[in-house]
């Protein structure tokens, strides 16, 4: 609603580096959809750092919010037919404050290799983002400066919000300070 | 060089685990004397439960970095179990002085996804309320501001004007805080006779005692002193850091999403973007404060241009039939009783919308699966993004300055840690 992104056909049109797919349309390599008017980029796990330094350079400067999913019994997704679905998603928007748009990447992250490369060296911001979803999720940032725990205690077992960590089912794990 | 290398290169943020900085606590390094010390949780100017780490060298601040996670009580979890109409009950506990904005953009969500249009008179009384909130966070903001930096009295003028806000509130949601009033589909209730009365003689009261702080605080030279010059940030850095808001608009840049991306009818009222030049403390105080005073102008075109009509959708699918109904229509009783235990159904699909909240960009990010509660509820917090910048502004400065600063960011803790 908020989102006033230009329509992707323009952004196509105008960066040469795009390869049109059959049917699907790219932007950067990676496939465009659109989710309720908003552009959604959808790029391979390994091509997600190169992406959002492409976007940085068309002028989506500000890493806005950073977030991961858990897609697990989740059937009603839809994604390009280009892009195999994992259980994760991590979920990053950008923002550019020169034009007023937005744009939206979801890499899907499979759960036998939880990890991807972090874009702090692009965007410094993204970093308690990041550790936010490594806490939340289990997702690992490669290369990330300071990957300890944010919100969570230093040694929380594992991730909140991760469909399988039902509510209730394990004891609260704050213990008392020692020696008093 | 570069905004990233300038940042990196600065080394202002000390990386080091909470397990090493409890062990070094308070201990001078004999070679190069620096110390470690933890400020907070219980500090009484970290606003809450903040807790800074921070390494001097004397009396100057040199690495530091704020630990936080001490109110976390997994909202966004919570979120999972509720029903999109329980969930603004939820999200409105997260920015507590600012409550109305985070069950807006959640509402603006669930709408989004439903395709739902509100109502003119909704659209209208949300805007009045989110500006009234404004100017009550701003208020709480000057109160607290004061009273760390010395000029206590100001805490008892700035909770003063806000409980004149807050009596409002609780006339036409029933409640001080937490209102869950805003929901999906519009508000709970309309507004009260006598409203335009009762915001009349807020807006009577604040300006003369908006200029009485200005004798208090602006004009003050003690208060500049310790205001002025102290925590500088530049544009470029507070971009790549995330921070939006007082700020972002400190640095000189006029970025307010209700100007650069309109959302309910800011596109049809008139007020301006404060912005600052220095991006310094004085800057961010000044932004607040004149805040207010745009936020009232908003506030009396509202009043002006109040439309009447529905306050909330008239979709049956997303609004409880009307009580009176309910007494004579047994599918009336039924409908209400469904949609409260229940719940209603949306559609499967993502979206991500913003409002610009008293702190900064406040982004709800919802994933529905189709049923009644949502796959997933991520608040874009603005006090969690902007709290990065703390280490850079602070860097180099004296120890007491630290305290100035971190009040100038204004973070509201449950909203950092959700």
């Amino acid at each position: 609603m908020t989102d006033s992104s230009p329509p992707v056909d323009e952004e196509t049109e105008s960066d040469p580096g795009a390869i049109p797919e059959a049917d699907v349309e790219t932007l950067h390599g990676s496939a465009v959809t659109c989710s309720n008017d908003q552009t959604v980029l959808h790029p391979s796990k390994d091509g997600y750092h190169d992406l959002v330094e492409a976007l940085k350079d068309d002028g989506y400067g500000v890493c806005i919010d950073l977030c991961g999913a858990d897609y697990l019994g989740n059937e009603t997704r839809s994604l390009p037919l280009t892009i195999l679905p994992e259980r994760f998603e991590l979920v990053t928007n950008l923002l550019d404050v020169h034009d007023s748009r937005r744009i939206r990447i979801r890499v899907q992250i499979a759960e036998a290799d939880p990890s991807v490369t972090t874009i702090t060296d692009l965007h410094p911001g993204a970093e308690a983002m990041e550790r936010e979803a490594q806490d939340m999720f289990g997702l690992v940032f490669e290369g990330h400066p300071d990957p300890s725990p944010i919100l969570l205690p230093d040694d929380w077992q594992g991730h909140p919000l991760r469909k399988d960590f039902s509510m209730g089912r394990i004891p609260v794990q704050f213990k008392a300070v020692d020696g008093r | 060089m570069t905004t990233l290398d300038h940042l990196r290169n600065r080394d202002a943020v000390l990386r080091m685990s909470e397990k090493e900085a409890e062990e070094r606590a308070s201990v001078v390094d004999p070679d190069d004397e620096r110390m470690i010390i933890n400020m907070g949780p219980q500090h009484p100017s970290t606003h809450g439960v903040l807790r800074v780490t921070m390494e001097l060298q004397g009396e100057t601040v040199l690495r530091s970095k704020p630990v936080i996670g001490y109110l976390h009580t997994g909202m966004e979890k919570t979120a999972e179990d509720l029903t999109y109409l329980q969930g603004p009950t939820n999200v409105t506990r997260m920015d507590y002085a600012a409550p109305l904005f985070t069950e807006l953009t959640f509402s603006l969500a669930v709408e989004a996804l439903l395709e739902v249009e509100i109502p003119d008179r909704a659209t209208w009384i949300r805007m009045l309320m989110c500006e009234l909130n404004r100017m009550s966070s701003h208020l709480l903001f000057l109160a607290t501001n004061g009273m760390d930096l010395g000029a206590v009295g100001m805490m008892i003028y700035g909770w003063r004007e806000r409980e004149e806000v807050l009596r409002f509130f609780e006339k036409v949601t029933g409640l001080r805080m937490n209102h869950n009033y805003i929901r999906p589909g519009g508000v709970a209730a309309d507004l009260p006779d006598g409203w335009r009365e009762d915001i009349q003689n807020i807006l009577q009261v604040l300006p003369e005692r908006l200029e009485q702080f200005d004798v208090l605080m602006t004009g003050q030279p003690i208060w500049r002193e310790r205001t002025q010059g102290i925590g500088v940030i530049t544009t470029e850095e507070a971009l790549a850091l995330g921070a939006t808001g007082p700020i972002l608009r400190s640095t000189g840049l006029a970025w307010d999403l209700r100007r650069a991306m309109p959302y309910l009818a800011y596109d049809q009222v008139d007020f301006d973007i404060v912005v600052g030049t220095y991006g310094d403390t004085f800057d961010r105080y000044a932004i607040r404060l004149n805040e207010i005073r745009e936020s009232m102008r908003i506030v009396e075109q509202c009043i002006e241009m109040m439309p009447e009509g529905p306050y909330r959708t008239e979709d049956r699918k997303v609004t409880p039939p009307p009580r009176a109904r309910i007494d004579e229509s047994m599918e009336a009783l039924i409908h209400h009783f469904k949609i409260f235990t229940e719940g209603f159904k949306v559609p499967p699909g993502e979206v991500y919308t913003a409002v610009e909240s008293p702190r900064g960009e406040l982004g709800c990010y919802l994933i529905s699966d189709g049923g009644p509660k949502p796959q997933r509820m991520h608040i874009r917090a603005p006090s969690f993004v902007n709290l990065q910048t703390l280490p850079h502004m602070i860097h180099g400065g004296l120890l007491a300055d630290a305290i100035a600063v971190i009040s100038s960011i204004d973070p509201i803790m449950g909203e950092v840690d959700r």
